[in-house]
């Protein structure tokens, strides 16, 4: 799909408005707000790439980001590897494990459901794991120390964080970018719609499919450096939280599968009822009923996600001028 | 080109296909026929990598790709296309056909310039903005004939490309396969259409029970006592013959 000239003045003009956002916003509450809306939606283009493009849904998605979070923190704590190098281990560890969690699924023909609760399965082992082993700090979880400055990815101001988040939102949008023109996406595409047939016309299915899910497994684990540096503290179940696996492909479901912006619009819309709700409604526990409905409302009603709607209308605009 | 030498695929106890020798040569047109249930799509699907054989070689070129996965095989010029099409539902036409496109280049002005130029030769240029799953019947069998000519085969397994379309369409694809054959690509068929396969094919091999059981040009195929019978029962062949005699 090639974009046409309008959109690429639309991204510009977006991308320009997010560089200056923080000139224009003095609450830090409102620019922490919009860092947790980029890193969703960056979590959430990770998981868009194999759920959304290459139409395999995993459930698990949060292993690569807990596993990056502690590839980065043990090489900082233990050994004094600045994060800025850390999270390339934690890329290079998310791409690992996904390359042997996509191997052992993929190449046993897991579909659908059960490649979901594999990577269930996984992310789960994984909290266990992590829980009982030593070099992990185990339930304890780790602490790290704050020494803000560049070469530790942390930051004395919000603004910093904002930044970071943003440049990882880019990232993740210009890969999908990238595979909207690419052969390879064009194949992942061709996997999710009919992998019969895809493998007939020449596509190594299991091949693509395990790019897929390494490609996934970088951007997690580059994330978990981001949340680790940015919170000072893991422990397993904040990195292995089956919450935040279910976030990411929420806010893409509702944004839109296997579309370049709908984990951003999901995550954007997602966050903004959330505190919405939150701000609003006092009564505790209130807030989240509302958020639900609202959840509920969207997917029943934009089973294509909110881009949907858009292309909706769009398509119908071009057949009125044909 | 294409050699066959005695597969068997079993399901359980099932012998689906039993010791099937045949083979096919380059710049050929050969088909496939035999009743509903005689193992056809199974011989293909073992012939393309779907299914594995139990026993028996398949050699295309010379080389075995017995055991080969079929995008390995595709690669290597033979693809087949599906009976029960098998669209990329949501893409339109043009994305359908450069996924086949993308087989031999990873550049994608290269590969929409060569699946336009494969639409024109199936005839599909109109319906090229149109996603696949509002297709009619007969454009979803040009589309499958259209994806597999898109990884630039030598070796063309279509699968009852003609079932379920009306005789108009018929002729259309069968000059459309004409075409396809006259370009070099050798072509391998099942099909159900007899006009279609005595005005295509140079021989036929029919299967019946998972075994073949003739073998020869088209019309050689259609008096064979065993064919009739395979297809009308048994005795029908004698009844014929009496019939045609009073």
């Amino acid at each position: 799909m090639k974009l046409p000239f309008r959109s690429n003045i639309f991204i510009a003009l977006g991308l320009l408005t997010a560089m200056l956002a923080p000139f224009g916003i003095s609450s830090k509450f409102q620019l922490d707000v919009l860092t947790l809306i980029f890193f969703t939606a960056y979590l959430g283009q990770s998981w868009n790439i194999l759920g959304g493009y290459a139409g395999q849904f995993s459930f698990g998605g949060v292993m690569f980001f807990g596993t990056g979070a502690y590839t980065s923190s043990i090489l900082l704590s233990s050994f004094g590897l600045p994060p800025i190098i850390g999270i390339f281990a934690a890329i290079f560890m998310g791409a690992l494990l996904g390359l042997v969690v996509g191997y052992l699924s993929f190449r046993s023909g897991l579909r659908g459901s059960y490649f979901a609760l594999i990577t269930l399965a996984f992310a789960e082992l994984l909290r266990v794991l992590a829980n009982s082993v030593e070099f992990t700090g185990g339930g304890v979880g780790l602490f790290l120390t704050y020494a803000p400055g560049l070469y530790n990815l942390q930051f004395t101001s919000p603004t910093g964080f904002y930044y970071f988040s943003l440049i990882l939102l880019v990232i993740s949008l210009a890969i999908a970018i990238w595979l909207e023109r690419s052969r390879f996406g064009a194949q992942l595409v061709a996997i999710r719609e009919n992998e019969d047939a895809a493998e007939a016309l020449g596509v190594d299915t299991l091949k693509c499919k395990i790019y897929a899910i390494m490609i996934m497994g970088g951007m997690g684990g580059a994330a978990g450096t981001f949340y680790a540096q940015k919170y000072l503290y893991i422990d397993p179940p904040i990195s292995y939280s089956i919450a935040l696996s279910v976030e990411m492909l929420l806010v893409t479901i509702v944004g839109g599968m296997g579309t370049v912006f709908g984990p951003l619009i999901g995550s954007f819309v997602l966050h903004t009822v959330n505190e919405i709700a939150r701000h609003f409604i006092s009564t505790p526990g209130l807030s989240l009923i509302v958020y639900g409905f609202i959840l509920i409302v969207i997917i029943s009603y934009l089973p294509n996600g909110l881009v949907g709607l858009f292309r909706k209308t769009r398509k119908n605009k071009e057949n009125d001028d044909a | 080109m294409l050699e066959v030498k005695s597969v068997t695929k079993r399901f359980g106890g099932l012998v689906a296909v039993s010791d099937v020798d045949l083979d096919v040569a380059k710049g050929e047109i050969v088909s496939l026929i035999g009743p509903n249930g005689a193992g056809k799509t199974t011989l293909f699907a073992s012939i393309a990598g779907f299914l594995k054989p139990d026993e028996g070689e398949v050699i295309l070129n010379g080389k075995s790709i017995t055991n080969l996965k079929p995008h390995k095989i595709c690669r290597q010029g033979m693809v087949r296309t599906f009976q029960i099409t098998q669209p990329f539902a949501t893409l339109n036409t043009l994305e359908n056909i450069m996924v086949g496109a993308y087989a031999n280049t990873s550049n994608k002005s290269l590969a929409k310039s060569n699946a336009e130029r494969v639409a024109e030769i199936v005839g599909m240029t109109s319906l090229l903005y149109q996603t696949a799953d509002g297709l009619t019947v007969a454009a979803r069998k040009r589309l499958e004939l259209a994806r597999a000519l898109a990884t630039n085969p030598q070796l063309l397994l279509l699968d009852e490309v003609m079932a379920g379309l009306n005789p108009t369409e018929i002729d259309e694809i069968v000059d459309v396969i004409q075409g396809i054959r006259n370009t070099g690509v050798t072509i391998f068929l099942i099909e159900h259409v007899m006009k279609a396969v005595v005005n295509l094919s140079d021989r036929t091999y029919v299967l019946n029970d998972g075994k073949l059981i003739a073998h020869g040009t088209p019309n050689s195929i259609a008096s064979d006592p065993a064919v009739i019978e395979a297809y009308l029962g048994h005795g029908a062949a004698e009844a014929m013959a009496r019939g045609g005699k009073a």
